[in-house]
């Protein structure tokens, strides 16, 4: 039997010519100390590569149900997360496949830019990996449209909106986004051929570059401290390194294969236990009830557009990932010389926890979303604070909740965080103080409530505010 | 010019000629939204007495061309304002900071954004939060007693603003 598949091995590899195309790829020489523990580094690549393979195999699955018209796309989802054999599992691989495939790219990125190994001469696998990176949000993005539900209709309307910030050709772009005056029946068609066939066109093509590259241009040795790149001498000092240099499959092959496997088996365990990702409410554009938000990784994007200072949103909205992806684009021609040990490069580190840190931060900031109002149906204050209140004032505890002011402030833990805390205001504020606030409003956040108020609803929630004296 | 370079220039030429010749279509094709007419009718949202002074009303209309497959998304919704008896404020839902859509909470008399805290009055003003400009107005007219409101394309703050 062995000898068997043996034969067919040796007729196949001579006919094909295998040799010389991918049994020389398999077994290119890497530097040695990849066979060492510092290869564990050295795997998040391939580790990416596996989670891509992933992503056409289980999308192809989904395109052969899903239907990418308005009218169907939500309740073909529906079936496929539902009825589908296999099916919620198929798309819950899909969706956390692609957060896996956004977090690993990125990790693939940190630990290149760490080891200082997109220097010369391998500037263009980090360029065409940078590329490779917007387009993966690309993907992400696109994907989450697709799933077309209230999330999905009202992403495209901010897409649009953001789209038309642009300068001079806005409106343009906000047109081809939408497919036309509105987002409607020509809208969902446009973003799936995008994400079925442009996009992964151009990621297999900008694949074929990188890989060829990683290939070609050989895998960077692991970085010494002192040990500067100078472009007159690096080729041939790597060239002498790789004679002492191991083959990439299987010695260096076996780490990233480990790595992978864990990864598939990660989002195949979180698909199985947790499922398909739940579709939101229909993509009805008349229910205005709604609460959009873009999945976990674009969170952090979603916080940064409600802090903007106001007037600087069209410069941040454009201008800050097209600096933010030039100066990644563009980072190996900046630095293609000198060290590339981390321990020589404080700045590099800075920048990566600097990174982590900012994103974490408006991420928590955007989960949290203090600064949307929450909703006042069915709330009340907690009995601690309406508890022994007289008539008058228990009449204004009422209203401080029917009127919204409950959307934005909190009184005994309960209530919106937009404003601050009134569980003390009276004893921060005078009788005239609060009035004048509700009526005529303060800064850039509390509207005038001068026109929501007869003299003796307003009455009836200062005498309730005005008991309000400890936290 | 020798025979070779000759040779090589028709190749390229050719070449070029063929992508030119798929490509002009197929840019078109692609980029058609950029030449439809804007769309510029009056559909009826209800009688006017329904948006009596004082109230602000949610109302809905469908695309009066829709395609065939557009479903939900065909359907479009707007707040109409009863300024005065013959008078009305008709605003799009989209919250002119990135077109999320504004609710109205009729006890505080303000239209709320669920994606990044705007808040406006109810003459469409802004009341607070990020918005860069008010709520976005349709024009309208009174036809035989009901509301006529014209369709519009997505206003949006950056341009294309009606």
């Amino acid at each position: 039997m062995n000898r068997l598949v043996r034969a067919i091995g040796r007729w196949l590899g001579l006919r094909l010519e295998l040799e010389d195309s991918v049994g020389a790829v398999l077994t290119h020489p890497v530097p040695a100390a990849l066979g060492g523990p510092v290869g564990w580094w050295y795997v998040f690549g391939s580790a990416t590569l596996a989670m891509f393979i992933v992503q056409v195999v289980t999308g192809v699955g989904l395109a052969m149900t899903y239907v990418p018209a308005p009218n169907s796309a939500y309740e073909s989802l529906q079936f496929i997360s539902g009825q589908a054999t296999l099916g919620g599992v198929v798309r819950g691989i899909h969706y956390f496949g692609a957060g896996a495939m956004v977090v690993l790219v990125l990790v693939h990125m940190t630990q290149v830019f760490l080891f200082g190994s997109y220097k010369f001469p391998r500037e263009a696998n980090w360029m065409s990996g940078s590329l490779l990176l917007l387009a993966t949000l690309a993907m992400a993005f696109t994907g989450q449209l697709l799933r077309w539900d209230q999330d999905a209709f009202w992403s495209i309307v901010v897409a649009a909106e953001q789209a038309a910030r642009a300068p001079v050709i806005g409106g343009f772009l906000a047109t081809l986004v939408v497919a036309g005056q509105n987002v409607g029946g020509a809208t969902l068609t446009r973003f799936y051929a995008t994400h079925v066939f442009l996009i992964p066109a151009a990621i297999f093509g900008l694949l074929g570059v990188h890989i060829y590259l990683v290939v070609k241009r050989g895998i960077s040795e692991p970085p010494v401290p002192g040990e500067r790149v100078d472009t007159r001498t690096y080729l041939a000092r790597y060239k002498e390194l790789l004679r002492r240099g191991i083959p990439f499959y299987p010695d260096a092959a076996v780490r990233d294969a480990v790595v992978s496997f864990v990864a598939v088996l990660i989002v195949i365990v979180l698909a199985v236990i947790a499922g398909a990702p739940m579709l939101g409410k229909p993509p009805d554009p008349t229910i205005i009830v709604a609460d959009p938000r873009p999945d976990w990784y674009f969170i952090g994007y979603f916080a940064l557009l409600a802090v903007i200072p106001k007037g600087l949103e069209s410069i941040v909205i454009i201008g800050l990932p097209a600096l933010a992806f030039g100066f990644l684009f563009l980072l190996p021609l900046i630095r293609p010389r000198g060290e590339r040990h981390v321990s020589r490069r404080p700045m590099a580190t800075a920048a990566v926890g600097l990174g982590v840190l900012v994103y974490g931060a408006f991420t928590a900031a955007g989960f949290a979303s203090s600064w949307v109002p929450v909703s006042t149906e069915g709330a009340s204050l907690p009995a601690a604070v309406v508890g022994g209140l007289g008539p008058q004032e228990a009449a204004g505890a009422r209203l401080f909740v029917q009127k919204d002011c409950f959307a934005c402030h909190q009184i005994g833990g309960a209530g919106g965080r937009r404003g601050p805390a009134l569980g003390d205001v009276a004893a921060r504020l005078s009788h005239d103080q609060i009035v004048t606030t509700i009526l005529d409003g303060k800064g850039q956040a509390m509207p005038s409530f001068a026109g929501a108020f007869t003299p003796q609803d307003l009455a009836d929630l200062v005498a309730f505010l005005e008991t309000r004296r400890g936290p | 010019m020798d025979r070779r370079k000759f040779l090589s220039r028709v190749t390229i030429g050719l070449s070029a000629a063929i992508a030119a010749l798929v490509g002009v279509p197929i840019l078109g094709y692609l980029i058609a939204p950029l030449f439809e007419r804007e769309q510029d009718t009056y559909v009826a949202v209800g009688e006017t007495t329904k948006f009596q002074p004082g109230t602000t009303t949610l109302v809905q209309f469908d695309d009066p061309s829709p395609l065939a497959w557009a479903g939900q998304t065909a359907k479009t919704a707007l707040w109409v304002r009863g300024v005065s008896e013959s008078s009305f404020q008709v605003f799009n839902v989209n919250c002119t900071h990135l077109g999320c859509p504004v609710d109205w909470r009729s006890q505080a008399k303000l239209f709320l954004c669920p994606c990044h805290g705007g808040v406006y009055y109810e003459d469409g003003t802004v009341a607070g939060g990020p918005p860069p400009r008010p709520l976005f107005e349709r024009e309208w007219r009174v036809d035989a007693g009901k509301l006529m409101v014209k369709t519009q394309r997505l206003p949006t703050a950056g341009g294309g603003a009606p």
